[in-house]
């Protein structure tokens, strides 16, 4: 069935390949070392993107095409135009550090991005299993070219290996669940999925046979224990560039896909996948905040950091359900999509520091590197600072509300282990504001090692202020964000 | 604009401004305007005890209107006469040591100054919030200048202070945040801090809760033995950082006692009261014996602080209006005292660099002037009828004997402990013959010196003799409170 409605559906998709290729033609033009024209190209194209999406989502619509295949609701839409918006952050504040690192000889970046964004709008508004499948693949693939694109640098290539054998192995875990779903159900579409589990006919253990392998699956594209072992690699060794266009944007899918499969896909079998989530997230606490102390370099420290903010995103995954009973269903959803969508925005911030401080032949991603940035840019120290309050969770910053939803969530389900589970995550915070607390302190209490001025192009100085304010400005009006999280998510759920 | 929103937001918008203008190599344009921003948050604040109605246990100056509306935050404003003296407290402390910064620090002068005057209006905010999400951002708030106040212009061990602060509050914090999000979900979806007032609770949620606030309260008081924080801190912080922790952050957890242990968990309270004047006794008795046998004079004042916090919780717990009135005046009295006490240590710091009582002796003979506002306060901190430090301490024991004979006997010895620590170091550090040659070369204080300690002896003196208009605002709403919390809220 292709109808208008699904030409429709998947407009902003139709207009990013197209010109995604148009961009990989034209960037055979000669042009500066920076290639200025392809960034401009890419900027445009994209900033369309997410204007199209973003009016799309204010609309209200929820449209279905192709015979049910993709689905273009108000989450998918927020999500698509949040994810627009950091892939556009991510080559704002890539495109110097790439330049200088001779990853810029070819527009690949530029083009790869493009491609890894449509595999998130894929993920995002897959509501076929193969569709989601087909999103996540192109993501992944067009990642690992990415990771790979400083070809001369051992662990760069390193890390893309590791990546790729992981990333297959987990995508091959995926497709094997959907499988079994599959055999179980006889249907790829999620919708007639959820109807078919509804009617209880199936066999139980088949079911959460899948099951348990798309969970494994999910686990590794969120990237929590014990499916977390690439991620500090991969973190490190990839260009910084890349780390965030990897550790950006594609949560925010990954957030998408887990509300796709399990949520509307599997919502009765909740009780299976909401314990297998439980321990998931006790562990990804425990493991991402130790782990994170001891590092030395500040990208592995975030990749660390990541694996246990991860595990706050799962928590309010897991208090969706409660004995059956639906009520806060859409709150803690909700709380756990704020939560995604603040973490991308601090997490960009954080790394375009992180990228700005390197300069050609020299990286800046020892936490030393980082001494008495304060005297040498308090803007970017600044910036930095809020970034770091915000994942520890102190308020008036962003980071704040979202720990705050997640564990309203978790505390509403009354029961007596949750109340327990929200004092052991609170605690695990407190682990974690040591290690944030310690690059502001090196920033802020340190002599600095060099003198040297940073410096920065006007667009990512401008980028980078915004990007900063609005982790404080959300924290001090997150009112709005919060609404629209929770629209959406009802919506989603109300379909 | 409310009245009480100026009062957060004037400091804070100044601060910002300061911030985001001022440069290193403008210092004498950026302290001019901290100390305008300063003064203007202070006068904004006087309009408040102009138009507050006496008699009366309600909020006044209240501001209301939605903060964010999937948790049903509001931001809701208000002083009674628990809150209302602290406003003008924070407001007054933070011209001071704005006042007290001015040659001190040289380095990173606009970024200091920004920080304490943001820091000033959280703290406001924090008195005024009658929100308890809104009352908890205000609170967790304050961390985040204070840790930059202590690491940036701290001491050699700045570094461990400045992470034992942060972290060691940052605890007790978090397990409050767990007994407002329980209050909230079992008050069906409100954070209003009334609602929870009049929220039935059963025995094991009321003591659940109870020991949830006092993890965070208690540690911010400090009550021993969470109290080991407060002397590394003091010691490492610049002397502005220690007024203003003194002065304002420590009543930050005393405050919250009132507002939130206490009528919340009245019957936990009424259960608990015995462990809670315990620990307030160990701190007066033992920590004041602690305090006599230090070396640095920091460290000194920082345990009399402790010994004197520990009257306040101790006048809160016996549940009497004498006794809690007496906290709250202990409080204040407290909040000039201790910030004196810490301004001049500063006062000598700035001069020779030491703390340690044996590098001074005999400074009356060099700096006559300044030993005489020493003298003065020392006075007020052992609790000499005439000034601050009398009231509060005489009220509270007074309570306390008519409470128990025993409990009052032992809170009284805390006189005789705070005479002797205080005034023998007065007598180590300013009496005597000139012992070395750097108190021989000692100036005594300048004009700006001069005003910023006769502010605080005005206060200071004008508290010890007129204590009439403290009490008169208070009084009603430590009776309101008091009602409230003599209640079982049992279901």
């Amino acid at each position: 069935m292709i109808d208008e409605i699904s030409w429709f559906a998947i407009f902003p998709e139709a207009v990013l390949l197209a010109m995604a290729c148009a961009i990989a033609l034209l960037d055979l033009r000669p042009q500066g070392p920076l290639r200025g024209y392809t960034y401009t190209l890419t900027l445009i194209t994209l900033g369309l993107v997410a204007l199209i999406e973003g009016f799309f989502a204010s609309t209200g619509l929820t449209l279905y095409g192709f015979g049910n295949m993709v689905i273009a609701d108000t989450m998918a839409a927020w999500l698509k135009c949040f994810a627009t918006v950091a892939v556009m952050v991510t080559l704002v504040y890539g495109r110097p550090y790439a330049g200088a690192r001779d990853m810029l000889r070819g527009g690949e970046l530029f083009t790869l991005s493009m491609f890894a964004l449509l595999g998130m709008f894929i993920m995002i508004s897959g509501n076929n299993f193969l569709i989601i499948y087909m999103g996540l693949e192109l993501l992944t693939l067009s990642s690992y070219a990415l990771v790979a694109l400083r070809r001369d640098n051992v662990q760069a290539v390193e890390a893309a290996m590791k990546y790729f054998v992981l990333g297959a192995m987990a995508s091959g875990f995926l497709l094997y669940g959907m499988s079994m779903l599959y055999g179980a159900t006889g249907s790829l579409d999620i919708n007639e999925v959820f109807s078919a589990i509804s009617t209880g006919h199936v066999r139980h253990q088949v079911l959460v046979f899948g099951l348990v392998f798309i969970v494994a699956g999910l686990a590794f594209k969120l990237g929590v224990v014990p499916f977390h072992m690439w991620i500090p690699d991969v973190y490190q060794g990839a260009p910084t560039a890349v780390t965030l266009m990897i550790g950006g944007a594609p949560k925010l899918a990954a957030f998408a896909v887990t509300m796709r499969l399990l949520v509307e896909g599997m919502l009765p079998l909740a009780i299976d996948w909401q314990q297998m989530l439980m321990l998931l997230s006790v562990a990804s606490l425990f493991i991402g905040n130790f782990a994170a102390i001891a590092q030395t370099n500040v990208k592995r420290m975030l990749a660390f950091s990541t694996i246990a903010q991860m595990g706050f995103v799962l928590i309010g995954i897991f208090s969706g359900v409660i004995n059956g009973n639906t009520i806060s269903t859409a709150n803690a959803y909700s709380s756990a999509m704020f939560y995604v969508v603040t973490y991308v925005l601090t997490t960009l911030a954080a790394f375009g520091v992180i990228m700005l401080l390197a300069r050609e032949g020299f990286e800046s991603e020892e936490i030393a590197d980082f001494a008495g940035l304060n005297q040498r840019s308090p803007l970017y120290a600044g910036v930095m600072a809020a970034c770091m309050f915000s994942m520890a969770g102190i308020p008036p910053l962003v980071g704040f509300y979202a720990k705050l939803s997640v564990l309203q969530a978790l505390i509403a389900s009354g029961q007596a282990m949750h109340i327990g589970l929200a004092i052991y995550a609170v605690l695990m915070s407190l682990v974690g504001a040591f290690y944030y607390l310690r690059l502001v302190k090196v920033m802020y209490f340190d002599s600095p090692i060099t003198a040297s001025e940073v410096v920065a192009g006007a667009d990512v100085r401008i980028v980078l202020a915004i990007n900063g304010a609005l982790v404080l400005l959300l924290g001090i009006f997150p009112a709005g964000l919060m609404a629209l999280s929770a629209q959406s998510v009802l919506q989603m759920l109300g379909t | 604009m409310g009245l009480l929103s100026l009062a957060i937001w004037t400091p804070i918008v100044f601060g910002v401004v300061l911030l985001a203008l001022g440069r290193d190599d403008q210092a004498g344009a950026v302290r001019w305007v901290a100390l305008i921003g300063a003064l203007a948050g202070f006068l904004v604040t006087l309009p408040l005890y102009a138009g507050f109605q006496l008699g009366t246990a309600e909020m006044q100056f209240v501001e209301n209107s939605m903060w964010i509306e999937r948790f049903n935050v509001n931001y809701h404003l208000g002083v009674d006469g628990i809150s209302f003296w602290f406003v003008l407290l924070t407001a007054f402390i933070n011209v001071v040591v704005v006042i007290a910064g001015w040659e001190s620090i040289t380095h990173k002068v606009s970024q200091y100054m920004a920080s304490f005057l943001i820091l000033s209006g959280l703290m406001i905010g924090v008195f005024c919030a009658l929100d308890g999400l809104l009352f908890y951002v205000f609170f967790e708030a304050t961390l985040i200048p204070m840790y930059l106040i202590i690491g940036i212009w701290g001491g050699p061990n700045k570094i461990y202070a400045a992470f034992k602060f942060f972290l060691y509050t940052l605890l007790g914090s978090l397990l409050t945040l767990v007994a407002l999000i329980y209050l909230y979900i079992t008050s069906n979806g409100s954070f209003d801090i009334a609602t929870w007032h009049a929220l039935p609770l059963g025995q094991t949620a009321q003591t659940a809760i109870f020991f949830a606030f006092f993890a965070a309260f208690a540690v911010k008081v400090p009550m021993w033995p969470v109290h080991t924080w407060l002397p590394d801190v003091h010691v490492e912080a610049p002397t502005g950082g220690s007024a203003v922790l003194a002065a304002i952050m420590l009543k930050l957890g005393a405050y919250g006692f009132l507002r939130f242990s206490l009528p919340i968990a009245p019957d936990a309270a009424h259960e608990w009261a015995g462990l809670m004047i315990t620990l307030s006794l160990v701190a007066v008795v033992y920590v004041g014996l602690v305090a006599m046998v230090q070396q640095d004079m920091k460290k000194l004042v920082a345990y009399s602080s402790v010994a004197h916090m520990g009257f306040v919780t101790l006048g809160f717990f016996i549940f009497n209006d004498l006794g809690m009135a007496g906290g709250i005046v202990q409080m204040i009295a407290h909040g000039f005292v201790s910030g004196a006490m810490f301004l001049c240590i500063g006062v000598l710091y700035d001069r020779v660099h030491s703390r340690e009582i044996a590098s001074y002796g005999g400074v009356v003979n060099t700096m006559p002037r300044f030993a005489a506002f020493a003298l003065l306060f020392a006075m007020a901190n052992c609790g000499l009828p005439g000034t601050a430090g009398f009231v509060g301490e005489w009220m509270v024991i007074l309570a306390a004997v008519k409470f128990n004979f025993w409990i009052g006997m032992a809170s009284a010895s805390a006189l005789i402990f705070g005479a002797a620590y205080t005034l023998w170091m007065f007598k180590r550090v300013y009496l005597g013959p000139v012992t070395n040659h750097h108190v021989q070369e000692l100036q005594d204080i300048n004009a700006r010196e001069f005003v910023m300690l006769a502010l605080l002896a005005v206060a200071v003196l004008y508290m010890g003799i007129n204590p009439k208009p403290f009490t008169d605002v208070m009084d009603a709403s430590v009776a309101g409170l008091l009602q409230h919390v003599a209640q079982s809220k049992l279901p």
